[in-house]
């Protein structure tokens, strides 16, 4: 890798190396808080499995047809005669819902821990920038293969983005290409899918770069971060990372090989019928927790305020939290942040229950329950804390 | 995009006749208890499939005899369009014997100079052919029911394998709730002990396991129905068993490989963590907690 002394433009060579050794070594040389969790290696497993989805995916698109007459024949054909083609797809079918598992913890990590409290404002913004970006290439990933979810959900997206007053149906014939699902919408998802996949890279790219200046964030607080307290990514990290990244693979392939019905939907295996309308329409288990949201406001434009709402709260979230964190030695705020953040992700969990339901009856009163736990936690907890604890110490 | 027409049609078809069933079942009196009265399919009894759960394998004498069945029986209403020849190699034959497995179909080969369709003997690299050449020939041909493509139908059919074999062999029978043994309902039965029961006419077929405890699809399967070349004796059940063997292989024939690859890698990743976890502890022993 470095530059070879017998070459003969010796000093250019060895100022090129130097720059990578510099940056390798900066970056290998990088100091982290001893103290972080198991929780700190969901980053590399994201890496991991985002370079896993770009290579299956860049294979996959070779033999892939977007059309609507052909693309669910030409998934087929892929995955029963070409070569290893049913080991690429399981990979990434695998690979989204365990990505998208990830980014959840991720996310959760990031909430609980604070981790977008100055000066990592930025890093959190990119992040959430991230997540919406991973579930639009997730959702138009899944149009791809044109069986009945796929159509229908497809379906079901347009005319929620028509449900916008005013612009909502020339938006909606933006997204479809047309009055209904068809080529044109399949044209779209692909080169979505595509263009939004290689964002990402670079959004991962600047989230990491972001997260070199400004420096990981502590489970123990600002007191974790300070130098004493720091040690060199590698080997500490890297070590933590590889056996964090080799855990998941092994999760990974136990469920991509001997437990697929867990992430596979089987009526997407019917190709798209216009003329036929499943019973349940439900996305992928990752979209659930929105789609709960969604139905359960009876208006459609409300449901949808609601729905994406719950992502674009998050971007609020470091101007939201006005206290000082609960991730301090003493501080008595502990135990309230883990009911808070246990409510949230009991929210979250059972709007997605409430989604992968017909959201009627108890299922209805679980969704709006789920729906206000969840926005109770940004809106209700986060600004106000603080003020709780003082009270409660004054008490 | 025709096999789900298909599939949706011949459910409506069901529930049409499924009012139909009820107003037998209710006026004949020859519905048992409780079956006439609820029309959504019988919980179908679990089978013990070769190809059952994470460490499955499909037991490919049974996938090849099924093959003949589906050949044989299936064949003449039910199409496989997603399958080509070629891809039943993976059932354990030679490109030998694929070739001549292929020839004793046929396939449209285009027009012929009056215009009239042509065919010709299939190769390997052809698809398998349709049995009807578009809806309303299918529809035409069984009563307006058009029988379902069957490329991904135990992983489409609510049900899966349990139902397929049940609803071949249920015929007439009340639901049957004796589970895990492969007799449940019994070849007997589609041989024609209850002819009475089996009746066909414009009702369709009763089967408990079909959505209104009616089917468009007559009995398809009797003794004897085929001949199995490696002895093993054609009773219905027999048959039923293979055949839907043979089905749960088309709709997922790398089932096999990916599991075998699935254990290797998971043995391999098991090592490679322990080994990992030993030096994660080495590393770290020099860190003062």
């Amino acid at each position: 890798m470095e530059g070879s002394p017998s070459c003969k433009d010796q000093t250019g060579r060895r100022h090129e190396a130097a720059g990578v050794v510099a940056f390798v070594k900066d970056y290998m040389g990088f100091l982290l808080p001893a103290d972080l969790n198991l929780l700190w290696t969901i980053g590399a497993m994201l890496v991991a499995v985002l370079g896993l989805m770009l290579l299956s995916g860049l294979t996959l698109a070779l033999s892939y047809t977007p059309d609507a007459s052909l693309a669910f024949g030409s998934v087929e054909a892929l995955e029963r005669r070409m070569p290893s083609g049913w080991l690429l797809r399981s990979l990434h079918m695998t690979g989204a819902s365990f990505f998208m598992a990830a980014l959840y913890l991720h996310v959760f990590r990031g909430l609980y821990y604070g981790s977008y409290r100055a000066p990592r404002r930025g890093l959190w913004l990119i992040g959430s920038a991230l997540l919406v970006m991973v579930m639009v290439t997730a959702f138009a990933g899944y149009v791809l293969p044109w069986g009945q979810m796929s159509y229908w959900g497809a379906d079901v997206a347009g005319k929620a983005v028509g449900a916008v007053p005013v612009i909502g149906s020339l938006l909606e014939r933006v997204f479809l290409g047309g009055d209904a699902p068809g080529t044109p919408t399949l044209h779209r998802m692909f080169v979505l899918h595509f263009t939004l996949a290689f964002s990402i890279v670079g959004a991962v790219v600047l989230h990491v770069a972001v997260l070199h200046a400004r420096g990981s964030s502590s489970p123990s607080g600002p007191q974790g971060e300070t130098p004493a307290r720091m040690l060199p990514f590698y080997p500490y990290f890297t070590i933590k990372d590889t056996l964090g990244v080799v855990v998941m693979a092994l999760l990974f392939t136990m469920v991509m090989c001997f437990w697929p019905g867990l992430i596979t939907e089987p009526a997407n295996y019917r190709p798209a019928n216009p003329l036929h309308t499943p019973a349940d329409i439900e996305p992928e288990w990752y979209f659930l927790p929105f789609y709960g949201m969604l139905q359960a406001v009876p208006s459609k434009f409300g449901g949808l305020l609601v729905s994406a709402g719950a992502v674009v709260v998050l971007f609020c979230v470091p101007w939201l939290d006005r206290g000082p964190g609960w991730t301090g030695p003493k501080s008595g705020m502990r135990w309230l942040a883990w009911l808070a953040m246990s409510v949230l992700v009991a929210s979250f969990v059972l709007a997605g229950l409430a989604g992968s339901h017909h959201v009627q009856g108890v299922w209805l009163l679980v969704g709006r329950l789920a729906t206000v736990g969840y926005y109770a936690y940004f809106l209700g907890f986060l600004p106000f804390y603080a003020k709780l604890a003082n009270w409660g110490e004054r008490a | 995009m025709t096999g789900t027409q298909v599939l949706s049609s011949s459910i409506a078809q069901a529930r049409k006749w499924g009012g139909v069933a009820l107003l037998l079942g209710v006026g004949l009196g020859h519905g048992p208890a409780g079956w006439a009265q609820s029309l959504a399919p019988a919980q179908a009894p679990v089978q013990n499939w070769s190809f059952k759960g994470p460490l499955g394998h499909f037991d490919l004498a049974a996938v090849q005899r099924g093959y003949a069945v589906f050949a044989g029986v299936c064949a003449s209403c039910h199409g496989l369009t997603q399958v080509h020849f070629s891809d039943l190699a993976g059932m354990g034959l030679t490109s030998e014997q694929i070739a001549a497995l292929a020839e004793a179909w046929q396939v449209p080969d285009g027009l012929d100079a009056e215009g009239r369709l042509k065919h010709r003997k299939a190769q390997p690299d052809d698809a398998l052919p349709e049995p009807y050449p578009n809806a309303q020939a299918a529809r035409a041909a069984n009563r307006g029911a058009v029988p379902p493509d069957l490329s991904r139908i135990t992983q489409v059919y609510p049900g899966g394998p349990d139902r397929v074999f049940a609803l071949l062999t249920g015929y007439g029978a009340p639901p049957s709730h004796q589970s895990g043994t492969g007799s449940a309902a019994g070849g007997g039965l589609v041989g024609g002990a209850h002819p009475a029961a089996v009746a066909g006419g414009e009702g369709g077929f009763a089967n408990p396991y079909a959505i209104g405890h009616r089917t468009a699809m007559p009995p398809p399967l009797r003794d004897g129905a085929v001949v199995f070349t490696d002895g093993t004796q054609a009773t219905a059940e027999q048959e039923a068993r293979d055949v839907t063997t043979f089905l749960a292989w088309v709709s997922n024939p790398h089932a096999d490989s990916k599991r075998r690859l699935g254990v290797g890698v998971a043995l391999y990743l098991c090592f490679l963590a322990t080994l990992l976890v030993i030096l994660k502890r080495r590393i770290w022993s020099h860190v003062r907690k």
